[in-house]
């Protein structure tokens, strides 16, 4: 499997998702924000961080990177991409995915693990979960309260696109929401970090399993 | 009549913090009256906080050296070998006064601070920690400044994806006007790889990186070295505005042109900002150095000599680059969006020369500034001998389950968890053990290594005698890192005091050194770096004397580590070393008794190194796996944490006689350790042969703590009051 992982100014868990997607052998290219045409790739990851040190809104200036226009142009034909955290922002924010990722509700920065439960396991990134599996995974954010309006709820969830759902909610987020992903089901969003849980000495495996699932689903 | 240069008065040269003397000083080595730029540089290198004319006569006694240090102060960080060809860079630096008048700017430039001058060395920032110290809870600024300090500490670190992972918390009237926030940057960096400030050779350019220079924080060096007074509102602009986006580019392109050979010198600009970096790297190299400031970047315009030699504006960064290397450099600097000019040149001059818009506006010899800082042996008083604690006054509670309440939920034991959830701990996916435990523990990226880290000092017990306090400040330090399995390496500190120029406050620093350097060359543990924070005092009230130390150590292997969550009931606890039951100065005898008297626990030095190569060489051995060191607050408040970090229960045993000495007592060099019931008869047969105090403490099991099986604290109820202290505190609205 062939993947690569932006790299925006400030982007701080590159590294982490590089480390989870070797961890499955899918040593990743890192590709630079500047840079306007993405190698041939059979995934795409935004990873976290603070891209543009979340000036004007988190991911607002990421979503206009030279780079992203190839993003959305492969996104739209079909490659599946991950967005954690900041990723999640920014797919919002380049409109891939629909609403918001608004400040937490308590209004500090939220950095603890939390309990999810994977609402829908037929996705292409959760086929190694069962559906009502509850998972641990870290998360570390400022905003990551998801906003939308009440019909694209609705909508979200007549679908099944809400992937994972935290069960105790910590940021406000609308509907408990965690993850979501797109109509075709090859973008994901999520704020919790799969890949800081591929590691049994660290917090688990969690996480592993999610990238595992890409790969088995992409070979 | 002392001569001045023209527009220079006497309430010029003493607004700039300068005596009458030091004033002469310069005089005499410049030859004539310093102008108003030379006068403004010669006020920041003087001042306390970058001269170190108080402390240094006493910092030089100091034990600084060890087969692992690498590199001891004097430099932007210590460095420590730690095998396989990688080294630990670290160091620890207030940033008190800032913090003080604007918590959430002044906490965070000191988290950036501390990390630009690790990653000034070559390393790559992996653990930030952080000792903090606030005033009286109840105080009506305490919260505003707890909650600033605490957002901009994470608003800071988080952006840079560098896991803050730890550090201490206390609260204490005396810090109700000066609080204290130290902050502590470990990197890692390949042995092959580090950089050093020393300018060496002349006629190779001199090159500013990193963010444009501002107004911000001209003169913050010489805030740092005076006392407040109901004033010090109005020193607001004096604090710098950080920009951890800035900073994070400015890490990751320094460490991209460290790849290569470019580099002969580097230093970051942090107090006194271009000044002190300018001139300690020529001081350092031998060399002189002559600067163009109309090519410094800069942020508004009309920007004059003094104020861009010490404007304190952040991220930013002075390098010596070998001659031809520019272009490339500057390659790697445009690629990330940040300034690069080159602005100045290496002599052989041995002076600081500034030229401005074609005229020489400073010049200065170099030595002037830096060896020939005033050095004072200031007088000193010793700290007079405290009076042991007597008994009789700190009478035992009625039910020892109701204290142990009272005190994990007392300000100084209850759970920080409504810090530490503020910052990213386990970005970077190398935090094996975040905060809570003894010491926090950084994976070796890549390998099964990992670092631990803490930090420590107990200032009660500092002010009550402060040789003992020294002592026990890095012989605790020393024990955290022990307890879970590391070797301890190295440590650094960060020494806040009072006003030097106050003989008992001086005798405060003297002593606590004293102890800190008998208790470091006892245990082979040398301090490679620190900083001096003097002159924390409003309107004459001094801070508790607080040398917080920081400490690094290594675990070879992640298989052998303990930490203090109770695993499994059925499991023994033993408790390793003395027990006399020392309450003088204990956090029993202030909770319950409103005491703060009394000699601090006194530190034996050889049971303290035995006591804990023994218990490290139980976690090497693999007959343990839970441990937890005995400190503030004493035997049964940490049985506490463990049961609740492992969320199982304990029943122990104690002496009916002085039962809440042996409880709550605070005598050092004390751990307890669970191991499996099979395991109890061979470690306690170990330490009997080596002659280290050992007993049988209790069992884990059930849900609840208890002392000779009575007297019982739920589980859930101690949870409760630990929990919910900070939270509930932090929310009452006024």
């Amino acid at each position: 499997m062939k993947s690569c992982v932006i790299v925006f100014p400030a982007s701080n868990c590159d590294r982490d998702a590089a480390v989870a997607l070797e961890a499955i052998g899918a040593s990743p290219s890192m590709v630079w924000h500047g840079d306007t045409d993405l190698p041939s790739t059979d995934l795409i990851v935004l990873p976290g961080g603070f891209s543009y040190g979340d000036y004007l809104r988190a991911g607002a200036m990421a979503a206009r990177a030279p780079i992203m226009r190839d993003v959305l142009k492969r996104a739209r034909s079909g490659t599946p991409v991950l967005g954690i955290c900041n990723g999640f922002q920014i797919l919002t924010e380049a409109g891939l995915l629909p609403g918001a990722l608004m400040r937490n509700d308590g209004l500090k920065f939220i950095c603890k693990s939390v309990t999810l439960e994977v609402t829908n396991s037929a996705t292409l990134f959760t086929r190694n979960y069962e559906e009502g599996q509850t998972i641990r995974l870290p998360v570390a954010h400022h905003d990551g309260n998801y906003y939308a309006d009440e019909h694209t709820l609705d909508f979200l969830e007549g679908e099944g696109r809400v992937v994972f759902r935290y069960v105790r909610n910590p940021n406000g987020s609308a509907r408990d929401i965690a993850g979501i992903v797109n109509k075709t089901g090859k973008i994901l969003g999520m704020m919790p970090h799969p890949e800081r849980s591929i590691d049994p000495v660290l917090n688990g495996l969690d996480g592993k399993a999610l990238f595992q699932s890409i790969l088995e689903t992409l070979i | 009549m002392t001569a001045f240069a023209k527009g220079i008065t006497a309430a010029i040269v003493a607004e700039h913090g300068l005596t009458q003397d030091e004033y002469d000083q310069i005089l005499k080595r410049m030859g004539r009256p310093p102008n108003f730029t030379e006068l403004g540089i010669f006020s920041v290198m003087w001042s306390e906080h970058c001269s170190y004319k108080s402390s240094r006569r006493w910092l030089k006694d100091l034990p600084t050296t060890g087969p692992q240090v690498i590199c001891g102060p004097g430099e932007n960080a210590g460095i420590v070998d730690i095998g396989d060809g990688q080294a630990a860079v670290f160091k620890m630096e207030s940033h008190n006064h800032p913090s003080f008048i604007e918590p959430y700017q002044g906490a965070a430039t000191g988290v950036g601070g501390i990390m630009r001058d690790v990653f000034t060395m070559g390393a790559r920032p992996v653990a930030n920690m952080n000792a903090l110290r606030f005033g009286d809870p109840a105080h009506e600024k305490t919260r505003h400044l707890v909650s600033g300090v605490v957002a901009g500490i994470g608003g800071y670190g988080n952006c840079m994806g560098v896991p803050t992972v730890g550090g201490e918390t206390n609260f204490h009237s005396s810090y109700n006007g000066n609080i204290l926030v130290n902050a502590m940057t470990v990197g890692i960096v390949d042995r092959g790889k580090i950089f050093y400030s020393a300018a060496k050779g002349v006629g190779n350019p001199v090159v500013y990186v990193g963010s444009k220079t501002g107004r911000d924080g001209i003169h913050g060096a010489t805030m740092a070295s005076a006392e407040f007074d109901n004033d010090s509102d109005e020193k607001r602009p004096t604090v710098q505005v950080g920009d951890p986006f800035t900073e994070k580019l400015l890490l990751e392109a320094c460490l991209e042109l460290m790849a290569s050979d470019a580099i002969i010198a580097i230093q970051d600009m942090g107090a006194a900002g271009l000044t002190s970096s300018a001139v300690e790297m020529a001081d350092k190299g031998e060399v002189g150095i002559t600067l163009d400031l109309d090519e410094v970047p800069c942020r508004e315009t009309g920007m004059q000599p003094y104020e861009m030699m010490l404007s304190e504006s952040q991220e930013r960064m002075l390098m010596v680059l070998k001659p031809g290397k520019e272009d490339a450099a500057r390659a790697i600097f445009d690629k990330w969006g940040l300034d690069f000019a080159v602005i100045g040149i290496t002599t052989d001059t041995g002076r600081l020369t500034l030229t401005f818009q074609g005229a020489v506006v400073a010049d200065i010899p170099i030595e002037g500034l830096t060896q020939d800082a005033p050095v004072y042996d200031r007088p000193w008083t010793p700290t007079p001998k405290p009076a042991p604690l007597k008994i009789s006054d700190c009478p035992p509670p009625e039910d020892m389950g109701a204290a142990l309440l009272s005190l994990m939920g007392s300000p100084d034991l209850t759970s920080r968890r409504w810090i530490w959830e503020q910052y990213d701990q386990s970005v970077m996916g190398d935090t094996v053990e975040g905060p809570g435990g003894d010491a926090a523990l950084i994976r070796i990226h890549g390998s099964a290594k990992a670092l631990a880290i803490t930090t420590d000092v107990t200032p009660r017990y500092c002010k009550a005698d402060p040789f003992e306090g020294g002592k026990q400040a890095v012989a605790e330090t020393w024990r955290n890192l022990t307890a879970v399995g590391a070797i301890p390496l190295a440590m650094t500190d960060c020494l806040n005091f009072g006003n030097p120029e106050r003989p008992e406050i001086m005798g405060q620093f003297v002593e606590c050194l004293k102890g800190m350097g008998e208790s470091g060359r006892a245990l082979g543990f040398p301090i490679v770096s620190g900083n001096v924070s003097l002159y924390n005092e409003t309107n004459g009230e001094a801070i508790l004397p607080t040398p917080a130390i920081g400490g690094v150590g290594v675990i070879e292997d992640l298989g052998h580590r303990a930490h203090i969550g109770l695993e499994r009931a059925g499991d023994v606890l033993l408790l390793i070393g003395e027990t006399i039951g020392h309450l003088g100065q204990s956090l029993y005898a202030r909770t319950f008794h409103n005491i703060e008297a009394g000699a601090p626990p006194p530190v034996n030095l050889s049971a303290e190194r035995r006591h804990g190569d023994f218990v490290r060489a139980a976690i090497t051995q693999g007959l343990t796996t839970c441990v937890h060191d005995i400190s503030d607050g004493g035997l049964y408040v940490t049985v506490a944490e463990m049961a609740l970090a492992g969320a199982i229960g304990a029943d122990i045993k104690a002496p009916e006689d002085h039962m809440h000495g042996f409880l709550f007592g605070v005598d050092q060099a004390r751990y307890i350790v669970a191991v499996r019931p099979d395991q109890e008869g061979k470690i306690l047969t170990q330490a009997g042969d080596a002659g280290i105090p050992a007993l049988k403490l209790g069992h884990v099991g059930g849900q609840a703590l208890s002392v000779n099986g009575k007297q019982a604290v739920a589980l859930g109820a101690l949870r409760e009051v630990h929990e919910n202290w900070f939270p509930a505190t932090m929310s009452i609205r006024t």
